[in-house]
């Protein structure tokens, strides 16, 4: 084994990755989360309680199947409530994975390739709870297929102008191109598991879903350019997703809603709370597996510093909207921006503004970004901030439009609540299950950096 | 030993990238055309050693763009204006600007389908059986190893002079692939 360039490793760490690893090193530590470890106590304890939130997400969805979306606290004028608030604020926090793997991917960044994986598992599953609640706050859920274009006896289509239905195309293939990228760049690593499982049913599985793949030169070839090719893709639909979610809005001619700030400000608070997600699951992740040298304190420094970013972009969309509504001199307008701030839901509003504008603040400091429970409570802060800014956008605007005769209020009920959390415990749970059976880190990506962190190696082998 | 049927070649290991690239040059050079690499992650610079063409793969992709999208574009025309012709005000039946988000979202989707089981099809995956599955060192070039396969069925295949090459370009092994 006297070889040059043989026991490769990184002699010296980096701020992406920790010194002394080496392709056997790398693969062996991912692998082993799911190949050898056993789900400890706090996986089990975690995925208990998941479970008892998605059974009460059975439960609410069940009674709403029975009883129709009455159970909710939905009616004229409100008729979006938490619905359409979980759905926008899941399909944000969806939005960092894309980012994550196919914006950073191709602009280079040797700290995606620790957090692209899991990222955009959090994309997926995000992606399935936002999918929901269109699906349920339909009235004849049953009839779903009629948001497609599909041969029918009536001869009808969908109404092809409006934005509703471009959301539905919109998120259909952001689901599905991302669940495409996620898979074709988890087949090398598929293999690497088929190679190194121990039971015969995992070594099935995995070679069922690795399909074969050996690793070959011109196999990788293709790949790449694939690979290159889907992030070059996925790249604009992240950007055009929460655009047309914002449309559907902004198309509407509601006070508070018909804004030409819209598309842009949803793609930024859609990165802003999604890379809150991702430090939500990455601190617990590195934490509950040893994983600190490869999600190091600068994977999570970048990722306060895009939040820093797009949470200033959209404290500018905050100040926009109230300029603007004052700037108008629309009676309409300017008595929304009021309402918002000191009306029946005023609450929400400072709620939201010191989730979303002041805490990201401290955000500017070094020390905050490097301490992990202050990112840790920081990105809760702004989950919460950001599901208030839909519940302040969707709600203070229905509720009090032009004529006070036809104003309203929204009061959530109990199922609103349970459909809210069994969400959330649902994407727990499907995060807990990946973290066991999938690789969450990419291996195949992380000996692409072992190669390139070790230096030219023919240095090396002096 | 005779290079029987039942042999599909010869597996030479590695444990370095540069070495696998260098290997694969030389194996190239050497006048080998049914060979290849394997690696654990995309070695750059291996397809110049291999001197690969270059793929398809983006015309694959441009071409499912242009299904997609024109698509999308003509089914939104045609229900609007042909099918289920809607007067809204007398605005205008051919409204294309509307019609382009689920145009650009179906661009995406067609190419992104395309590429991918392109990438696939092209790779000739799934491929549950291949006979380098066979060689028990194989397991490793899925996680820190690099081999360089000479098959037998290559026209300048001879089990003594190739494996005396292949010893050449200094792996740690070099073994038979059962075929």
């Amino acid at each position: 084994m006297s070889t040059a360039g043989a026991n490769l490793e990184v002699s010296r760490g980096s701020n992406v990755l920790a010194a002394g690893y080496d392709y056997e090193s790398v693969t062996d530590k991912i692998s082993d989360i799911v190949l050898k470890r056993k789900s400890g106590r706090a996986w089990r304890f975690s995925f208990a309680l998941a479970a008892l939130f998605v059974l009460i997400l059975t439960a609410a969805v069940s009674y709403l199947f029975l009883r129709g979306v009455g159970i909710w606290g939905i009616d004229i004028p409100v008729a979006w409530g938490f619905a359409i608030v979980n759905f926008v604020w899941w399909i944000g926090i969806g939005h960092a994975g894309t980012f994550i793997s196919a914006m950073l991917f191709l602009m280079r960044q040797d700290w995606r390739t620790s957090i692209n994986r899991f990222a955009e598992a959090m994309t997926l599953f995000a992606v399935a709870c936002a999918g929901m609640f269109p699906l349920l706050h339909l009235g004849r859920p049953w009839e779903f297929f009629w948001l497609l274009p599909y041969p029918n006896t009536m001869w009808l289509w969908p109404q092809f102008r409006s934005p509703l239905v471009w959301d539905v195309f919109a998120v259909s293939t952001y689901a599905t191109i991302s669940l495409v990228f996620w898979f074709v760049g988890m087949i090398p690593d598929l293999a690497t598991f088929r190679d190194r499982a121990k039971s015969r049913i995992a070594r099935v599985v995995y070679g069922i879903l690795a399909m074969g793949w050996r690793g070959s030169a011109r196999h990788w070839h293709r790949y790449q350019t694939a690979y290159l090719l889907l992030a070059g893709l996925a790249a604009p639909l992240v950007v055009s997703v929460h655009s047309v979610v914002g449309m559907d809005f902004a198309a509407a001619q509601l006070p508070g809603w018909h804004s030409t700030i819209f598309p842009p400000y949803f793609v930024a608070g859609a990165i802003f709370s999604g890379f809150a997600m991702v430090l939500t699951l990455a601190i617990p992740l590195r934490w509950a597996y040893g994983l600190e040298d490869f999600i190091t304190i600068r994977h999570l420094e970048n990722c306060a510093k895009l939040m820093l970013v797009t949470g200033l972009i959209v404290a500018y969309g905050y100040a926009s909207e109230a300029f603007y509504g004052w700037l108008s001199g629309n009676e309409f307008d300017m008595y929304m921006n009021v309402n918002r701030a000191l009306g029946r839901y005023e609450v929400t509003y400072w709620v939201l503004i010191f989730c979303n504008v002041v805490t990201p603040q401290f955000l500017w400091f070094r020390a905050i970004r490097r301490s992990v429970p202050l990112l840790l409570v920081i990105s809760f802060i702004i989950q919460t901030g950001m599901w208030m800014e839909r519940f302040v956008i969707i709600i203070t605007s229905l509720q009090r439009d032009f004529l006070p005769s036809s104003w309203g209020m929204y009061y959530p009920t109990k199922w609103d609540y349970a459909t809210l959390f069994g969400t959330i415990g649902f994407f727990t749970l499907c995060f807990l299950l990946f973290v066991r059976v999938l690789p969450a880190i990419s291996i195949s990506e992380m000996r692409e950096l072992v190669f390139e962190q070790s230096g030219r190696p023919h240095k090396e082998a002096a | 030993m005779k290079p029987a049927r039942t042999m599909y070649g010869l597996l030479a290991e590695f444990d370095s990238a540069e070495q696998l690239v260098q290997a694969a040059r030389k194996t190239r050079e050497a006048g080998y055309l049914r060979f290849d690499a394997l690696a654990p992650f995309a070695v750059p610079g291996l397809d110049e050693a291999m001197d690969l063409p270059p793929t398809r793969i983006p015309l694959i992709f441009l071409l499912g763009g242009i299904i997609g999208g024109l698509t999308g574009f003509f089914m939104q025309v045609y229900a609007a204006v042909f099918s289920y012709p809607i007067n809204v005000g007398g605005r205008p039946l051919y409204s294309w600007p509307a019609f382009i988000p689920i145009t650009f979202e179906l661009t995406i989707l067609g190419a992104g389908l395309a590429g991918a089981f392109g990438m696939l099809a092209l790779n000739g995956l799934p491929t549950p059986y291949h006979p380098l599955f066979n060689s028990p060192r194989f397991d490793l070039a899925s996680q820190n190893r690099f081999f360089i396969c000479v098959e037998s069925a290559d026209s300048k295949f001879n089990l003594t002079q190739t494996r005396e090459f292949m010893r050449s370009l200094g792996p740690l092994d070099v073994s038979e692939v059962p075929g």
